[in-house]
């Protein structure tokens, strides 16, 4: 009775742990590593997978040894003293091969895996997209295509994206979990990885097309949480026509409105760091290039959807969305009061800019 | 020329605040370190507890994201080099003479000297927080975050200067402790009869003495980048900033092993004595010791697996790492055995130590997850890391500090702490341990990464950041549950006697807390556990009559080291110089100024004064 009781318990001990420790795979949230879309995060998720039942069967055979050891030899009013064992050479011989083997073993595919994800494989087709980390915004150039973008950018379905990785300031990592892990941006050198999208969705439970998600993974000063980007995985006849949409020039403002918000945008010192390709007046590089910036689906790097109200509170007060940006910190219209934005100049930015599809 | 030296009369006292100040006594120092480092570790806690708050919940705004930046930085700092070293160096301190039949250390003034220059050093690096801002770009500080163009302020400068002015501690520390253990063991006492707490101190002082070298170039350069606008670290003037890391890294692998090797020797006394039997394969155990140790010289570039070493470097650093699981591994498989067959009392000390054993099997195994290079870039900087180190520095080395503050408390202070209140506390951080770290593999896996003051709720990580939040409740009630055992039982706790666990090594052969000359008669050693064998064979160790100095009966025939006041001043000359060096130049050479007279005079000042006796 009691004996079945006590089964019980650990059987729901058991349980309840394994569930525990299952529900926390998570699949479909937009960073999971356990979500792999691509061979390079297969790789690496396939090593995680073996590695990780290696360590559970080992942990639960030496919190095992050590449980029954404690349970078995606990001192009781009746012990004789113990005997004065001092060792047991073969048995320490033992417990000091067997890793060696299982270690051995793990080490092959460490290393074939880390050589296969270091560069794409040779004569396949790859793209190049050339990364640009800056505090804390991502610029993404295609050096082949012609195509300059920020903070969202498009690769065609089942080829090989080659990335050349560089940081105009401090240190980031360019990490997108669905596709691969993570490498570190290092100013004044060009680190580089690649990976291959197998899929166009990042969630196959959603009916519309869902796009992966990436972040910086080096802290990079104050703004570093919100330092995000998305990859849109599209086929390739999409791809193609976002290139050629991406190299078309910017489009006129189409309303008294936005040409107002044009004007402003020239007149305020937006044109001191961003550039608006087609406008001669707008060709600044320190912050991102915002030819079609109605087209992304975010803003401030990846953070809120892209809408009249995300982007009127943005322009607002940068730190409201964002604490530190530079955009908040030197330019002209929130650190000179005479220049502060207006309502009415606000709603005219806001037109132009939604409006550069 | 000794007249600098009696510009301050020699301290005469051994009580009261002054005898505190001046004392050389290895126990008092030991006790100040301990107690100084415990409240540095309760600051630590709680700059944690508020990065948890913080946390609790998406898009909390508790701090801003600046404050955040320096609250993580120094989290990490205060409990590594404010918290759990020099947590091990009260240790070393208390315990390492008692056991070798020592009556002091090597160097007495300069152990008073790491003692102060740690206490200043730590005050100073901590009043950032009060003047300028306290440092924020990481504990690992990555260049060029760290640069003055990034950086601007003085809080960086906190963090090159606290951390030079520490290392002189440390290193005079390890120092102290080599020339100590290699010297000043009793008659008898070889290599391989020493207590495994003494090969661990042994070792890590030997880290520490070629360790901290590697560092201090990294602060100096560092120092002279922000202050001098030097182009060591500078990415624009042609540098590469990855030298930063590797010298952080050479410092920082060694470092690791710092915080848990003494730990791992504080587990390996207390097992056997509340096993009542030896230690398992003794000469296997002190081997993996020495290893682990040495081999921690050869992986630092596994912190590294992202910065594109190439496949090559990340191969070969990914398979000296996983090397290092199997000494690792040994030394668990030699706990457990050492327990087998014996007979366990579950005291506070040994739960806190098989606690130890269980959370560093698994801090281990996910260490071993991260050796493996290609799949740690999915791991690298997000919270499964934090997870791992949290297992092995809180769940390995915290839990083996607690177990030694259970198991020597009654030798440094004569009474004993109490037993329930101790298991309340050890299943409160057990648990809390257990709630608030676990979940972090969760959320690392789920692509949370590191150092991010607040996160998004659409990326799923709200609900295990709230039960990690929860988890600190039970950690800090499980803390505060201590510190009320301390203070209950410093005052009323039962009175310990001699021999309170029926123990095995030398420093429970005497008093309670032991006289200050500690051995009345220096022992002769024959073997490892010499009081145990002693009190098995039911003879009395041998007294060693070439070790008994002239008129040594009775306590003030022997000679100890006197009081002084120099190594005081020295540290003050040092926290002055560095204080200085951010603020004013003149202010820095007055500190240099102090320091050198403080030398001098204690070159000059005779290690015993004349008229004590």
């Amino acid at each position: 009775m009691i004996n079945n009781r006590l089964r019980i318990i650990k059987l729901m001990v058991f349980v309840g742990l394994f569930v525990a420790v299952m529900s926390g795979c998570t699949p479909e949230h937009p960073q999971s590593t356990f979500d792999s879309h691509g061979p390079v995060a297969e790789a690496q998720m396939g090593l995680f997978n073996l590695l990780t039942w290696i360590v559970s069967v080992v942990f639960i055979l030496m919190t095992v040894g050590l449980l029954y050891t404690i349970f078995k030899f606990r001192a009781r009013p009746d012990s004789k003293p113990p005997t004065q064992t001092h060792g047991n050479t073969k048995l320490e011989i033992a417990w000091t091969i067997i890793p060696i083997i299982l270690l051995a073993a793990v080490a092959i595919p460490t290393v074939q895996t880390q050589f296969y994800i270091a560069a794409p494989p040779e004569g396949e087709d790859k793209l190049v997209v050339n990364v640009i980390a800056h505090q804390w915004w991502w610029e993404f150039d295609y050096p082949d295509l012609g195509v300059s973008t920020a903070n969202e950018f498009h690769v065609p379905v089942g080829t090989n994206i080659e990335f050349n990785l560089e940081s105009v300031d401090v240190l980031h990592s360019f990490w997108v979990p669905k596709l691969a892990g993570k490498m570190d941006i290092i100013p004044g050198k060009t680190t580089s990885m690649w990976f291959k999208a197998d899929t166009v969705d990042a969630d196959p439970s959603t009916p519309e097309k869902d796009s992966f998600y990436g972040q910086c993974a080096e802290f990079c000063g104050v703004a570093h949480s919100w330092m995000r980007f998305r990859v849109w995985v599209d086929e390739q006849d999409e791809f193609d026509a976002w290139v050629e949409h991406e190299k078309s020039l910017a489009q006129d403002p189409d309303t008294d409105l936005a040409e107002a918000g044009y004007k402003l945008f020239l007149t305020k010192g937006c044109v001191a760091c961003h550039s608006i390709n087609g406008r001669p007046d707008a060709v600044a590089v320190r912050g991102p290039n915002l030819t079609h910036f109605g087209s992304r689906g975010t803003l401030a790097a990846g953070i809120k959807p892209n809408d009249d109200m995300n982007l009127r509170a943005w322009l607002k007060d940068p730190n409201s969305l964002k604490t530190g940006t530079i955009m908040a910190n030197e330019a002209a219209v929130y650190i000179n009061p005479d220049l502060a934005l207006t309502d009415s100049d606000l709603d005219g930015l806001v037109a132009y800019l939604r409006g550069l599809k | 020329m000794a007249s600098i030296s009696n510009a301050l009369r020699r301290p005469t006292s051994t009580t009261g605040v002054w005898g505190w100040i001046t004392t050389v006594d290895h126990k008092k120092i030991g006790i100040m370190y301990g107690i100084s480092a415990f409240s540095f570790f309760l600051i630590g806690g709680l700059e944690a507890f508020i990065i948890r708050l913080q946390l609790a919940r998406p898009e909390h705004a508790l701090v801003s994201p600046e404050i955040y930046s320096q609250l993580f930085t120094m989290h990490a700092l205060t409990m590594i080099f404010l918290g759990v070293m020099p947590l091990s160096a009260a240790f070393f301190n208390l315990v390492i003479p008692l056991m070798i039949g020592a009556r002091d250390v090597a160097f007495p003034r300069l152990n008073a000297l790491s003692l102060w220059v740690f206490i200043l050093g730590a005050l100073m690096f901590q009043s950032g927080w009060v003047f300028g801002g306290a440092p924020n770009a990481g504990w690992f500080a990555y260049a060029p975050l760290t640069s003055s163009t990034f950086s601007p302020g003085h809080g960086m400068d906190y963090y090159v200067l606290g951390l030079g002015i520490l290392g002189v501690s440390s290193v005079a520390a390890a120092l102290n402790f080599i020339v100590t253990i290699i010297n000043m063991r009793a008659p008898g006492m070889t290599l391989m009869k020493m207590p495994v707490f003494v090969w661990m101190t042994l070792v890590t002082s030997v880290l520490l003495v070629t360790a901290f070298p590697v560092i201090t170039v990294g602060l100096i350069e560092l120092f002279l980048d922000r202050t001098f606008g030097f182009h060591f670290f500078n990415p624009a003037a042609g540098a590469d900033p990855v030298l930063w890391q590797h010298l952080f890294w050479v410092f920082g692998h060694p470092e690791v092993y710092i915080l848990i090797l003494p730990a791992m020797g504080i587990v390996t006394e207390v097992l056997p004595t509340f096993s009542k039997k030896p230690l398992f394969g003794y000469p296997v155990i002190v081997l993996s010791g020495i290893s682990i140790g040495f081999m921690g010289w050869a992986v630092w570039s596994h912190h590294m697996f992202t910065v594109g070493l190439g496949p090559i470097a990340n191969s070969v650093f990914a398979l000296t790492t996983m090397t290092i699981a199997v000494p690792t591994g040994v030394k668990i498989f030699n706990w457990i055995a050492t327990m087998w067959g014996g007979n366990i009392e579950l005291k506070t000390p040994m739960l806190y130590s098989i606690g130890f054993i269980f959370l560093f099997i698994i801090g281990g195994l996910s260490g071993v997850m991260h050796a493996i290079a290609p799949s740690d870039a999915q791991q690298q900087d997000t919270y499964f890391i934090v997870a791992h180190v949290h297992y092995v520095l809180f769940g390995g080395s915290m839990f083996a500090i607690m177990s030694g503050i259970h198991y020597w408390f009654p030798k440094a202070s004569g009474r004993m702490l109490s037993e329930s209140i101790g298991k309340v506390s050890f299943w409160l951080m057990f648990i809390g341990m257990n709630v608030t770290f676990f979940p972090m593999h969760f959320l690392g896996m789920d692509g949370m990464p590191r150092r991010q003051y607040t996160y998004d709720s659409s990326y799923g990580w709200d609900f295990w950041n709230l039960v990690a939040t929860i988890g600190v409740f039970f950690l800090a009630a499980g803390i505060i549950a201590f510190v009320h055992n301390f203070f209950r039982s410093i005052r009323k706790g039962e009175v310990a006697g001699n021999d309170p666990w029926d123990a095995r090594t030398l420093e429970w052969s005497m008093a309670s807390p032991p006289p200050e000359y500690n051995f009345a008669v220096i022992p002769t050693v024959s073997s490892r556990d010499a009081f145990w064998e002693q009190k098995q064979t039911g003879t009395t160790i041998k007294e060693n009559e070439g070790g008994t100095a002239y008129g040594e009966e009775g306590n003030h025939g022997i000679h100890m080291p006197s009081p002084s006041y120099w190594p005081l001043v020295v540290a003050i000359g040092l926290t002055i110089s560095g204080n200085g060096l951010m603020y004013s130049f003149p202010a820095a050479g007055f500190g240099v100024f102090l320091t050198m007279v403080g030398i001098y005079a204690w070159s000059m000042e005779p290690a015993t004064a004349p008229d004590n006796h």
